[in-house]
């Protein structure tokens, strides 16, 4: 197998039953793989709610190291979208042009430093100050800041070998916390500020509302875009073919982004909380149980895709649900597509070949199911 | 060259001209409020959504499964609807009139 594949672990009880099952500390969830399953549910938002525990439907769930409900993540409509009304103007940013100009010399600028070391370490030394660069510009915050979450490692919430740590994502909420408050005393134009003289329905957001967002806005966009840059990277190291195609034809670019994305799914699953008794695929579900949309498992249905498990550059119908799909569809999409725009056209421009030295697979265990997600480390030389 | 005309929810009518890309695109460029089109036209994120004028559906012809699909779970989506990135501009759509959907 090629290290820059992303098999289907889902395949078989996709096609078979159509959910999986996964125990997750002692709540457990069932897995929808079909992606007319998935979109149904993640639709119908009466049965199958986020606005759950706060936590609860992460998975594995946070309810044991987060009290702070994130916005608007875990809110239902119409309360869902009045906070998504006041947020989306701001998320938007990243189609400005200026916006993507400063994005474009963050990139321009650490490609640069990267082709000129022998060996760069891709998780830590690339993806993760990329990410942390471009989250300045959503922000709208000093770039220096970038150095403090790049100092806090590749997991918010988790250490090594450790799913859940909450003494890491302490470190994260304290963070907000303090920046709030510097915020609530000399406002600027940043995120924090605009949140914070932002009013829904009337009112305006509190400290703790303000904290959801902000939590949301951290942890949603780090793993996945460190994921989705980190896997690309492996992906073009051993399709420089790809690279060169990418060169020629730049306008392809965008649907080149929407086919890495749906072929990595960086997020793998979603859960929700059932409000009644149900059925999904014919399989009885009962209220206070747990699901889960499964985007990774969803973007290989043979059903809907030609050639799932290949990467189709250009693929011109993608229907993937790697942001997710309907209400709560991603927030940051915007962000992330303009990194991964960007990106891929600056290494087509720059870089020639990728030669993949080592590397650690990062694999996700879901029980029943055991799914490669990225690298926990990747070892590369650009040329 | 083909002249489309957007019918915006604020019900502002907006004609543009084009000939190649796809309606999406072209509402893009000219910014036609309520097109996003975040996911440049590959139908993965339905933030295209049009209503034909009824007048001009055998111009524009049918949605396909894959959009059809997409559509189905859209509270706005008519019998109507399209995902106006899987509409190629051409001659064959000059006069059509497009009413972008809530």
């Amino acid at each position: 197998m090629k290290k820059s594949e992303f098999p289907d672990p889902f395949e078989q009880a996709r096609v078979e039953k159509g959910y999986g099952e996964m125990n997750d500390q002692d709540d457990p969830v069932t897995m929808l793989l079909r992606l007319k399953d998935v979109r149904k549910t993640a639709h119908n938002w009466k049965t199958f709610q986020s606005g759950a525990t706060p936590g609860r439907i992460v998975v594995p769930s946070e309810v044991n190291i987060r009290d702070t409900r994130q916005i608007p993540f875990e809110v239902d409509p119409p309360m869902h979208g009045d906070y998504r009304k006041i947020l989306e103007p701001w998320f938007k940013r990243p189609l400005e042009a200026e916006y993507q100009a400063q994005l474009k010399q963050q990139i321009n600028e650490i490609v640069d430093e990267m082709l000129k070391l022998d060996s760069v370490e891709v998780v830590e030394e690339f993806s993760l100050r990329l990410q942390s660069r471009a989250l300045t510009l959503l922000l709208n915050i000093p770039y220096e800041e970038a150095e403090v979450w790049i100092g806090w490692g590749t997991h918010v919430f988790r250490s090594e070998g450790v799913a859940l740590d909450g003494d890491k994502a302490n470190i994260l909420y304290d963070y907000i916390d303090k920046q709030i408050d510097r915020a609530i005393e000399k406002p600027g134009d940043d995120l924090y500020s605009v949140l914070l003289a932002s009013e829904v329905n009337g009112k305006k957001l509190t400290k703790e509302e303000v904290k959801g967002v902000m939590i949301l806005t951290f942890a949603g966009g780090r793993d996945t875009v460190i994921n989705a840059v980190t896997n690309s990277i492996a992906y073009f190291a051993e399709h420089p073919e790809s690279l060169a195609r990418l060169k020629a034809e730049p306008e392809i670019t965008g649907k080149a982004v929407e086919e890495l994305i749906r072929y990595f799914a960086p997020l793998t699953h979603m859960g929700r909380v059932v409000t009644e008794d149900t059925q999904v695929c014919e399989h009885a579900k009962k209220a206070d149980s747990r699901v889960s949309l499964c985007w990774a498992s969803a973007n290989r249905d043979a059903g809907v895709f030609d050639k799932p498990n290949e990467v189709v550059l250009d693929r011109k119908i993608n229907p993937h649900v790697s942001f997710g799909f309907s209400h709560h569809n991603c927030l940051g999409a915007t962000h992330a597509r303009q990194i991964m725009n960007i990106l891929l056209k600056t290494l087509a421009e720059k870089v020639s070949s990728i030669d993949i030295l080592e590397c650690e697979e990062n694999i996700e265990d879901l029980d029943q199911f055991q799914r490669k997600v990225g690298y926990d480390s990747l070892n590369v030389k650009f040329n | 060259m083909a002249k489309i005309t957007f019918i915006t929810t604020n019900d502002e009518n907006i004609t543009v001209e084009g000939d190649s890309g796809s309606v999406m695109e072209l509402a893009v460029q000219n910014n036609i409020a309520g097109i996003d089109g975040d996911c440049g036209g590959v139908c993965s994120c339905a933030t295209c959504h049009v209503h034909v004028d009824p007048e001009f559906v055998s111009q524009t012809g049918e949605a396909s499964e894959i959009e059809k699909d997409m559509l189905e779970l859209d509270d706005n989506a008519n019998e109507f609807s399209r995902l106006c990135c899987q509409l190629d501009v051409s001659d064959e759509l000059d006069g059509v009139i497009l009413r972008v959907a809530q």
